[in-house]
């Protein structure tokens, strides 16, 4: 039996290129229409409390989700995630509120659906996932020489300096300061301790589920990619990752920088939600723990695993209000017993649909 | 031209001397034997090949090119694959993923193109799981693909090393002891496998292995260390004979008044 090498292969698998094109598209926007579907018709159905929640659950699916990235996939514990949000937050915020107040005049909402202000806003997201992925490169650097509790000492670190770094800006401008200014002039005014208040209340559901639609798409076509399958290799056995061929540190700063982008978009959508307020007290080391809960609860590597870890922890304060104070106790508890009874996580590395709990219900039935 | 040559490769952990002056030449296609007791040296010698050690002194060369001080990544690239005899699986990955791992090295497209599912990236994902499928089929492991590579039967877990190994595309393939652990129907099964692998894909083939009767029976040459010297190199009808090997391995004669 003869086994020819791949490149004798391909020629042979090829697909016609429209085939592939609507492949590569069908599940963004499947995605899209889906979030579209839900901005529409289920948030006017569900009243603003639950449309609340639903907001929440996205967000939580794609910091947790970009998270898994590294933590699961890659398999370095990072304990800085909230550190990406506030710098995606922070910059995100700071374009939309200076950017409309020199655009516009002011830093109320501007335009309708997909209008000027919601343009403005998007730019924000990508321009905070952009300064995220830059950070990322920079923490994903001690992770060539760090493993396990080093590197994670490293993110905890990396977290409370942005924390400080964002405390130690001045107040907030209003609109009447900041238009004598350039927008360069208006960086270190991002309200210090108190919080980055006045920020537009861009985040709807649609984007905030488009964007849970591109994490997903992207971590699941990475695990099922070879690219994903050599990260998964580096989490497994470093050395024989390295014999496999797998440039093993160009493999961790990667994944660090995928993970960090999606984690300061997941900072930008909750800096713009309404409700909540951007400021560091909110996005300190509990904030990053109760992201690795997520990761680890759901299964490290699962990519279904950790969405409904997610939604569940997102749902569950909300559930019990009365017990709230009681949540990180209950969450470290929680955490606990799953090391102890599935130290791999819920689903572990494996998927919902790897698991055949549908035939196994199907079986049931009968 | 040797596929793989080291010359004067020595290495030293503190005072100990774990390689010493070794000198080895695989030629193409050849399957060569590295021997000796436990504590030898003969993983170490694995290890500076592969770039997981940097040698001390001498010189490392894949196809005339050279490849010492290079990364253990780019040394895999450059066509250099191994087994490990401590298995080192990526245990909770299934076989299949384990081997296509390995093929997917060879694969050209980028992140971007793997986010994207572009044409090229399909048909070489396409072409990894082919190929990795027969590998499988190859190692008689086809059975167990979807199979955590951790739950596999240890012997299983041996071929799947070696499948994976065979995956990178090598050159030269460096096996540490493949038949380790094995019964006798077992170690015969992998002996033809060896010959197999080395005929199909026409590799160069260097092994250590503490089974002396398949050492001598499939190698054309030997090198025998000892506490990282080279005490013996040349073909197995000598290197039995050799009086320096069979002291290493049984002892020192009994002299008269001990």
């Amino acid at each position: 039996m003869k086994v020819p090498p791949l490149a004798d292969r391909i020629a042979k698998h090829r697909v016609p290129v429209a085939v592939a094109a609507a492949r590569s598209l069908w599940p963004l926007a499947a995605g899209i229409l889906l979030a579209y579907v839900l901005q529409q018709f289920l948030a006017p159905l569900i009243g603003p409390f639950y449309a609340k929640l639903v907001l929440d659950i996205g967000i939580a699916i794609v910091l947790a989700s970009s998270l898994n990235i590294v933590n699961g996939f890659g398999g370095q514990f990072s304990i800085g995630h909230a550190g990406f949000m506030m710098i995606g937050g922070y910059a995100a915020a700071w374009l939309t509120y200076y950017g409309s107040i020199h655009l516009w005049g002011s830093a109320e909402l501007h335009g309708g659906f997909l209008g000027g202000g919601d343009l403005l806003f998007l730019a924000g997201c990508l321009f905070g996932g952009v300064l995220a992925a830059l950070a990322g490169v920079v923490v994903g650097l001690p992770s060539l020489r760090l493993r396990g509790d080093y590197l994670a000492i490293v993110t905890l670190g990396f977290g409370e300096i942005m924390r400080v770094l964002v405390q130690r800006t001045s107040d907030v401008l209003p609109a009447a300061d900041a238009a004598g200014k350039s927008l360069t002039e208006t960086a270190t005014h991002l309200g210090g301790s108190l919080g980055f208040g006045g920020v537009p209340t861009y985040t709807r559901i649609f984007y905030v589920y488009v964007f849970v639609a591109i994490v997903l798409v992207v971590a699941y076509r990475l695990k099922m990619s070879s690219k994903g399958r050599a990260l998964l290799a580096v989490r497994e056995n470093e050395i024989a990752a390295g014999a496999m061929g797998i440039d093993t540190a160009r493999v961790k700063i990667v994944s660090f920088v995928t993970s960090a982008f999606f984690g300061g978009i997941g900072g930008a959508l909750f800096a713009h939600e309404l409700g909540t307020t951007l400021n560091p007290r909110e996005l300190n080391f509990m904030k990053s723990i109760e992201l690795v809960i997520m990761v680890v609860l759901g299964g490290m590597g699962s990519i279904s695993g950790v969405v409904l870890a997610a939604i569940a922890l997102t749902i569950m304060p909300e559930a019990f209000r009365s017990f709230s104070d009681y949540r990180m106790p209950i969450y470290a508890l929680a955490l606990i017993v799953v090391m102890i009874v599935r130290p791999q996580g819920l689903m572990g590395i494996k998927e919902l649909w790897d698991t055949g709990w549908w035939r196994r219900v199907i079986r049931r039935g009968k | 031209m040797s596929a793989l040559e080291a010359k004067g490769l020595s290495l030293a952990f503190g005072g100990l001397r774990a390689v010493d002056q070794l000198e080895i030449a695989v030629p193409a296609g050849a399957l060569h034997g590295l021997i000796g007791p436990n504590g030898a040296g003969k993983t170490t010698v694995f290890n500076l090949l592969t770039g997981v050690y940097l040698p001390d002194t001498g010189e490392i060369r894949l196809g005339g090119a050279r490849i010492d001080g290079k990364k253990p990544s780019a040394i895999a690239k450059a066509g250099l694959a191994r087994t490990f005899q401590n298995i080192r699986l990526f245990g909770e990955l299934t076989v299949l993923d384990n081997v296509r791992t390995a093929a997917g090295v060879r694969a050209t497209s980028g992140l971007w193109r793997s986010l994207l599912r572009t044409p090229h990236y399909l048909a070489e994902e396409a072409a990894i799981a082919e190929r990795a499928h027969e590998l499988l089929d190859l190692l008689g492991i086809a059975h167990r693909a979807g199979e955590q590579a951790k739950s596999l039967p240890y012997g299983d877990q041996r071929r799947l090393e070696i499948a994976r190994a065979l995956a990178t595309e090598p050159k030269v393939l460096l096996l540490d002891e493949p038949v380790a652990g094995m019964n006798t129907p077992e170690k015969h099964a992998m002996r033809g496998l060896i010959q197999a692998l080395r005929e199909q894909f026409g590799v160069a083939i260097l092994l250590i292995e503490h089974d002396m009767g398949l050492v001598m029976d499939i190698c054309e040459h030997i090198t025998v260390l000892d506490h990282g010297v080279t005490i013996a190199a040349g073909q197995p009808a000598a290197i039995q004979k050799d009086p320096k090997v069979i002291e290493a391995y049984l002892g020192a004669p009994e002299t008269e008044g001990n």
